[in-house]
């Protein structure tokens, strides 16, 4: 729980602190570029980062310092440009599109604008995440309820996002992300837009849920409320990433 | 309603079982419950594409009934093979030959008789109001009975044997005057044509066409008198009958080779066709109605475009939060083309029982012959479908901008 429990980043030898076990991201090396010409314009600068599974790593910075560039990117959501970038022992480095949606299947995400799918109920829209997995529907739906429950919407399982509050929206994200028990959640300000009482709730549950799904989380955050609950904290700024 | 509720549960299976197909297991009917989230924006959509349906529907509903109303009477005729004048076109503009090429038809060992038709129009003068209205005036040899109009009975053509008696279409325009009324009132019924006074002898049910108001059926002799301008033996077209045995084929080509350039051969069917082929392609009116249909397809792929385009921008973050999920673009283009299909099927319902209702309508209103047909309902369906893909095609490329990239 303290920043100074953090593995120091390795650059050499990424397997070198826990040699038991394989890394579920790693990021060697990576530029990444928007714009061309002579607009071109660097976001990411030799980026190295490894993360275990398990942990809980909290990425911080300014505004504009290409948090969320290497969030997509670790997400399989823009193609890697330059260096190596593995995930789950898969390298994204010049994947095919259709490979990269196959990635995106074993990553959870959690938007900071909740993202749900306005004319699904709470448990639709959990059952959408499900639905890639092949899961027959009425088991799909059940572990969807089950995950809902477990996020405290057991009484909201039927209900819109529009009928329900800003917490209780992030907390179906939290289910939708987490009910087909990725290796890999990425989280991108996910207490942003909520109060410091449904923020924490947010965190503490992600933390719980993790913890017992074993899945490891990187979240992009300012909120400096919720630090506490990471096993590491990076830091981004101008593009180049700094261990706390 | 129990077919509405039936339809309904139609669409939830159609739904379910394109989803399955598409997806292998998504079971969440996605475009459907996005389609039906917004019922009023729902509402307005289907009543725009209904609208669209509805204008097609009529568009090719007025144009079949003119097609089948212009061949009313040529449907009625018994004859196998018609000679007809090369200036002739229509029934509304026939040109006159003699009938001597219709007797030297009688030299082919297939004919079994031939009949002379008198065609034209005339002045009749309604008896009630003394209004005068172009009729149309048919003069057949009485003895021969070349025409099988609807309720036209042997009474009838015994009758205009004699002198200024002629059977009048029930089913004319009401300007003509309550003929058929005061017929059956046991009313002597006198009209004038063409300044000639006639009496009504009895009455056959043919129908009002776009060429014609009405129509009269009387004796060549009587033909004759109407017109008294016109010359014995010059008709507007012949009719002749083949043994039952004979082949049409051999005997047509036979005649075109022995009949000189003043004579059209044609068998029934072209001879119809001409009739077609004039309002078709010889006046504006089949250019119209077929530019109307045109005009209420494109109305149809605006308004669903503008529907599918709305929808998928409304939903670009979620489609987004979809791909970055791991869901295909081909899964989304499936939604957004099904979303097209429910609403083709959905708008199409309602057009097809308000077109019924306003054919009713029409067709009380102008006694042409217009009516649902099943081919008409498939091909309007057909462009319901069409006008929605094309729409879906063009709004799909919207989904590009959904890029989950840019959502976080």
């Amino acid at each position: 729980m303290q920043p100074d429990t953090l593995v120091p980043q390795p650059v050499s030898s990424p397997r070198q602190p826990e040699p038991s076990t394989e890394p579920l991201i790693s990021i060697q090396g990576v530029d990444h570029f928007f714009g061309t010409g002579s607009l071109r314009k660097q976001v990411l600068q030799d980026i190295h980062l490894t993360i275990y599974p398990g942990e809980i790593v909290l990425m911080t910075g300014p505004s504009g310092s290409g948090k969320t560039t290497l969030l997509t990117l670790m997400g399989a959501l823009r193609s890697v440009q330059f260096g190596s970038l593995a995930i789950l022992g898969e390298e994204l480095h010049g994947a095919s599109i259709r490979k990269l949606t196959r990635i995106r299947r074993n990553i959870g995400y959690i938007f900071q604008a909740h993202n749900l799918l306005r004319f699904l109920t709470a448990t639709q829209n959990v059952q959408m995440s499900l639905e890639l997995h092949q899961i027959p529907p009425a088991l799909a739906r059940q572990r969807a309820q089950e995950m809902l429950t477990a996020v405290g919407l057991a009484d909201h399982l039927n209900f819109f996002p529009e009928k329900m509050s800003g917490g209780q929206k992030q907390r179906v994200a939290i289910a939708r992300a987490l009910v087909s028990q990725p290796k890999l959640v990425l989280a991108d300000e996910p207490t942003a837009a909520l109060d410091s009482k449904s923020g924490r709730e947010v965190v503490n549950l992600m933390q719980g849920l993790a913890r017992d799904q074993g899945c490891s989380i990187l979240m992009v955050t300012h909120d400096n409320r919720i630090l506490d609950v990471a096993d590491r904290i990076v830091t981004m700024e101008d593009g180049q990433l700094h261990s706390t | 309603m129990i077919a509405a509720i039936g339809f309904v549960g139609l669409i939830k299976t159609i739904t379910q079982s394109v989803s399955q197909g598409l997806g292998g297991g998504f079971r969440i009917p996605v475009a459907w419950l996005q389609l039906t989230r917004e019922k009023i924006r729902l509402s307005v959509a289907l009543a725009g594409i209904s609208f669209a349906c509805i204008l097609m529907f009529m568009q090719l509903g007025f144009r079949d009934a003119l097609f089948d109303s212009a061949i009313l009477f040529h449907n009625s005729l018994r004859g196998d093979i018609f000679l007809v004048s090369p200036q002739s076109n229509a029934l509304i503009a026939m040109s006159n030959f003699s009938q001597r090429r219709l007797y030297q038809a009688l030299q082919f060992d297939t004919v079994q008789s031939v009949s002379p038709l008198y065609l034209n129009f005339a002045l009749w003068k309604n008896p009630e109001t003394g209004q005068t209205r172009s009729i149309f005036v048919v003069g057949i040899d009485p003895t021969d009975d070349p025409v099988s109009l609807p309720e036209l009975t042997s009474q009838d053509l015994e009758a205009i044997k004699k002198d200024d008696v002629v059977i009048f279409d029930r089913a004319s325009r009401e300007e003509f005057g309550p003929i058929a009324q005061l017929l059956e009132q046991g009313d002597p019924v006198f009209s004038e044509v063409r300044r000639r006074r006639v009496s009504v002898g009895g009455l056959f049910n043919m129908g009002a066409t776009f060429g014609a108001d009405g129509t009269i059926l009387t004796s060549d002799l009587n033909f004759l008198r109407i017109f008294p301008d016109r010359q014995q033996g010059i008709i507007e077209a012949g009719s002749i009958t083949l043994k039952p045995d004979a082949d049409l084929e051999s005997t047509l080509a036979a005649m075109r080779s022995a009949f000189p350039q003043d004579v059209n051969v044609f068998s029934k069917a072209e001879f119809i066709e001409m009739e077609r082929n004039y309002w078709a392609d010889g006046t504006a009116i089949g250019f119209i109605f077929s530019l109307g249909t045109v005009m209420g397809f494109i109305v149809g792929i605006v308004i669903v475009y503008q529907i599918l385009y709305t929808d998928v921008t409304d939903h670009l973050a979620e489609y987004a939060t979809l791909k970055a999920m791991g869901y295909t673009d081909g899964y989304l283009l499936g939604v957004v083309f099904q979303e097209a299909l429910f609403l083709a099927i959905l708008g199409y319902i309602p057009s097809y029982g308000l077109a019924t209702l306003l054919y009713d309508l029409t067709r009380d209103a102008t006694l042409l012959p217009i009516g649902m047909t099943m081919v008409r309902a498939l091909i309007v369906f057909a462009l319901a479908l069409t006008m929605c893909l094309v729409s879906g095609a063009i709004a799909v490329r919207k989904l590009r901008a959904a890029d989950p990239a840019d959502i976080f």
